[in-house]
């Protein structure tokens, strides 16, 4: 159905109504395969909850989202959605605190995930070494029987991007992977997104302008829920409808750092 | 970490696991008969409680409707010993009643690999019923362990007034043999104990094979975060389904060797105070931990047959203030308790582990 080969992942006119408000309206987003896109906007422009239709978390009153040119799955479950290939990062890191961090791990691999092939399922030696592959990209190797829950925020993100990394996902969908992070941590995840970019196709909704211009990527704008602007950086921040809605509101925060 | 390696740590639990299992089945040479048919009951007690901890301790989600699984199984075995004892005529009950022939659901009960078989699958299609109409449709937390509650009212209330077929508040007793022994000589008692030792003793691999697992991974990672693992790709409600399932045939298992034990099954047996108590030898004795769940059934259930043969009026006070103690200063349980004296090692290991830190990319 899709018009470019290319395109892994299409939104349609989704437009998402919570009690009558419409929190997306009519958006349309394309994503190329192997793509990195930033969406930005101000607070309640609904990119996260663009994001939640995309891995099925909300359901939107009208509009569609195909994945891989040929399936609608804005009707899929969310662990259907997730085992085509869609991987949600959400804000606040969501690990699993009591397993350690090589279970939390081993659980995300991509495998089946049927309750009969997780009977049986023994952990084998190449499993085990990209696990520990896994551990050693995102620094933490030396923790790997710690408690998930003990490790620090910025430990807790990265081990939740090393999961979504071992679920293998042809999307991935990042909301503010940054926020509350130190600059060192940034900077870490900076180059993990780099990194995991060569590979996958991800999407990111980030507040932090600074972190964004270091990616050379296209960047999507949306305000009340419709698409505002879609282009490089540059194209973005000389645009004056952005600039007055956006980036006008928030020359100061633009330099230093902002998080919502 | 994944490789087996027979570290003294290991070695020791191995030990304890032997001595356990060697005292567990040496005790008929030194426990009175009375001490052991005691005994026998509260290992049956220790299944259901090993049942909880899988559902409860693992997976997060709370039963207070565990009487009705034991109950079942108690009951297919009672039909079972019941028209054993009745012979060719019917069951007393059944007389006192009007009833002139045995009803249909009756007969099947005459076999006992029937009578067995449905005392483990009847509980556990029951729960995959009721698991797969609330976990599908995402009902947890409080609302489901009302829904359980429930469930207790409904089947203590069609039992009691269907007096006709189930004996009512009376329940199931007067059983005399089983294969022919009779149910009170010493022999049959022993044996009885035995099956009931290795029954625990299985109930006990089947449950330490299933959260040593990595289903067991995904059944905490559930308990944990349901959403996370949702988006990881797993659909909890099948593994919830399957959990509560295996957890109502184990108290099933549970409530048939208690009917061999103790010789009558009631509804007050399968009420809603036994059913919490349930709950409370696996909160005393430690959720999350199979052997906390089971030493806590054992010993509780002696705790109350000590106590409240010479304070019966005071067992529930205690047994109050026994879960107020551990909820508060204890919430792992009394396992906890030896967790807690191994944690300071091993929280200054992990400091020195700090300084190595996070290697760049």
């Amino acid at each position: 159905m899709s018009k470019n080969q290319s395109v892994i992942l299409q939104c349609e006119a989704v437009t998402v109504e919570f009690d009558g408000f419409k929190a997306v309206q009519g958006m349309d987003l394309a994503l190329q395969q192997g793509e990195l896109r930033f969406l930005i906007g101000p607070n309640g422009a609904g990119k996260t909850t663009i994001l939640d239709v995309i891995c099925g978390k909300v359901k939107p009153s009208s509009g569609k989202v195909t994945f891989q040119g040929a399936v609608d799955i804005t009707r899929r479950k969310e662990h259907q959605i997730a085992e085509m290939g869609i991987g949600r990062k959400f804000q606040a890191p969501s690990i699993f605190p009591t397993l350690t961090v090589f279970e939390n791990l081993e659980i995300a691999m991509r495998q089946r995930r049927g309750v009969f092939a997780t009977l049986v399922a023994k952990l084998k030696p190449e499993e085990q070494e990209r696990i520990e592959a896994q551990l050693k990209m995102i620094g933490l190797q030396d923790k790997a029987q710690w408690r998930a829950g003990g490790l620090s925020h910025g430990e807790k993100q990265w081990l939740e991007i090393g999961m979504m990394l071992l679920q293998e996902p042809e999307v991935l969908l990042l909301d503010e992977p940054v926020a509350g992070m130190t600059d060192k941590e940034t900077d870490k995840t900076g180059e993990l997104l780099h990194e995991i970019a060569r590979r996958r196709s991800i999407v990111v909704v980030e507040h932090d302008m600074e972190f964004v211009r270091n990616f050379a990527s296209k960047v999507t704008v949306m305000h009340e829920g419709k698409l505002l602007k879609e282009g490089s950086m540059d194209e973005i921040q000389g645009d004056d409808r952005v600039a007055e809605v956006y980036l006008g509101k928030r020359r100061d925060a633009d330099v230093s750092r902002s998080t919502a | 970490m994944q490789l087996k390696r027979l570290t003294p740590q290991r070695l020791y639990i191995l030990i304890g696991y032997a001595v356990a299992a060697t005292a567990l089945f040496c005790a008929p040479l030194y426990l009175s008969d009375f001490r052991l048919n005691l005994l026998a009951k509260f290992l049956a007690f220790a299944i259901v409680a090993l049942g909880l901890d899988l559902i409860w301790g693992y997976t997060g989600i709370l039963s207070l409707g565990h009487g009705v699984f034991f109950g079942l199984g108690a009951y297919a075995m009672g039909m079972y010993l019941k028209l054993e004892a009745s012979g060719t005529s019917l069951p007393d009950f059944m007389g006192w009643s009007g009833i002139k022939a045995l009803p249909w659901f009756w007969k099947p009960f005459e076999s006992f690999a029937f009578a067995a078989a449905a005392g483990i699958l009847l509980p556990a299609l029951l729960a995959l019923g009721l698991g797969y109409f609330t976990f599908r449709n995402r009902i947890k937390g409080v609302y489901f362990t009302i829904l359980t509650q429930a469930l207790v009212i409904i089947t203590t209330t069609l039992i009691i007034g269907q007096q006709a077929f189930t004996g009512g508040t009376n329940g199931l007793t007067g059983f005399r043999t089983i294969f022919g022994e009779s149910l009170g000589s010493a022999d049959t008692k022993r044996m009885l104990y035995w099956v009931t030792a290795a029954a625990l003793l299985g109930a006990f691999v089947l449950c330490r094979f299933l959260v040593k697992s990595r289903f067991g991974r995904v059944l905490r990672a559930i308990r944990d975060g349901e959403n996370r693992a949702r988006f990881i790709g797993y659909n909890p409600a099948i593994y919830q389904m399957l959990v509560f399932s295996i957890s109502a045939g184990l108290a099933g298992l549970a409530g048939m060797l208690f009917v061999f034990h103790v010789g009558i099954i009631s509804p007050s047996t399968m009420a809603i105070v036994p059913s919490i108590e349930m709950v409370l030898w696996v909160a005393i004795g430690g959720r999350g931990t199979l052997i906390g769940a089971a030493l806590g059934a054992i010993l509780l259930n002696y705790a109350k047959s000590e106590f409240s043969a010479s304070y019966p009026d005071a067992w529930l006070f205690f047994l109050g203030a026994l879960f107020v103690v551990v909820v508060v200063f204890l919430p792992k349980g009394a396992v906890g308790l030896f967790g807690k004296l191994k944690i300071p090692q091993r929280r200054q290991s992990k400091h020195e582990q700090e300084p190595i830190g996070h290697s760049a990319v």
